[in-house]
């Protein structure tokens, strides 16, 4: 698509593409200064090649830690419990 | 010696997410169980110098973290992906959108993921890089919890899950490549 692109603009809000795509990973981990964090956004709301990305990158995070989450089993709930009173009754 | 009780109260909460994470280190059910109860009751041992009122939960992710690396790390894993410098920032996104192909591209590569997939390309990562991306995207602690967790200045840490994260996207690559949402690499060489 012709429009899916970098839209090249710096605008108001100070930042430009290079520097919001170069910036989104902090951008999205919540590690930017309020002031950053508002020009960012402003960028990522009129500019829909870097608000796509990130949007991407929001996604794929998501989808990662949605994979990555695991369920402790009971079993091994019940053997832990088991060593920290042993642990205790030793002391 | 902390009441044991009290102890399972604060700390068990924590029990899912640790033993998730300690899946991905260890790359085994087996030596997950295991590090995980380790980790339990040296937290358990340790926890009359834990000071109430901060983050326990970093503080057991650390315990995790320092004896996976101790005890475990050293068992040989399947094949890394190591050659992180070349991977651009974005890369996925970047192929996706690049690739002359539907403005779609990028949800359909997202709805076609299938978790062994994904799973498969965190493995394949670094052990530091891995580590850093599951305690960043995964856990979602700050950058300075996880310097904390892992002993490393937040620099580090930054370039740790920044370079992890192109790691794992130019691992995703392929899959994209299969469904037709990118060229395949074979296809670029050729032509």
């Amino acid at each position: 698509m012709a429009d899916h692109q970098p839209c090249g603009d710096d605008g108001a809000s100070g930042v430009d593409c290079n520097e919001t795509l170069a910036t989104l990973y902090t951008y999205l981990d919540g590690e930017l200064t309020d002031e950053k964090r508002r020009a960012i956004t402003a960028h990522l709301d009129k500019c829909s090649y870097c608000g796509d990305a990130a949007h991407f990158e929001a996604e794929l995070r998501a989808i990662v830690a949605d994979c990555a989450k695991a369920r402790v089993p009971e079993s091994l709930l019940t053997r832990i419990r088991d060593t920290l009173a042993d642990e205790a009754r030793s002391a | 010696m902390a009441d044991p009780t009290r102890f399972e109260e604060d700390a068990l909460v924590f029990a899912d997410a640790l033993f998730g994470a300690a899946i991905r280190m260890t790359g085994n059910q087996a030596d997950a169980e295991d590090l995980l109860q380790e980790t339990y009751l040296k937290a358990y041992r340790a926890y009359d110098r834990f000071q109430a009122g901060t983050n326990l939960r970093a503080w057991l992710f650390r315990i995790l973290t320092n004896t996976y690396i101790s005890s475990y790390r050293s068992r040989q894993r399947g094949p890394q992906f190591t050659d992180v410098d070349d991977v651009e920032d974005l890369y996925l996104y970047k192929r996706l959108t690049a690739s002359g192909m539907s403005r779609s591209a990028e949800d359909a590569a997202l709805e076609r993921l299938t978790a062994p997939e994904v799973l498969a390309a965190l493995d394949a990562l670094p052990e530091q890089f891995r580590i850093a991306v599951l305690l960043s995207d995964v856990e979602q602690f700050s950058y300075q919890e996880i310097a904390e967790i892992t002993d490393v200045p937040i620099g580090t840490v930054m370039s740790r899950i920044h370079r992890g994260r192109k790691a794992l996207q130019k691992t995703l690559e392929p899959y994209a490549a299969d469904q037709g949402l990118v060229p395949s690499t074979r296809d670029a060489k050729e032509g």
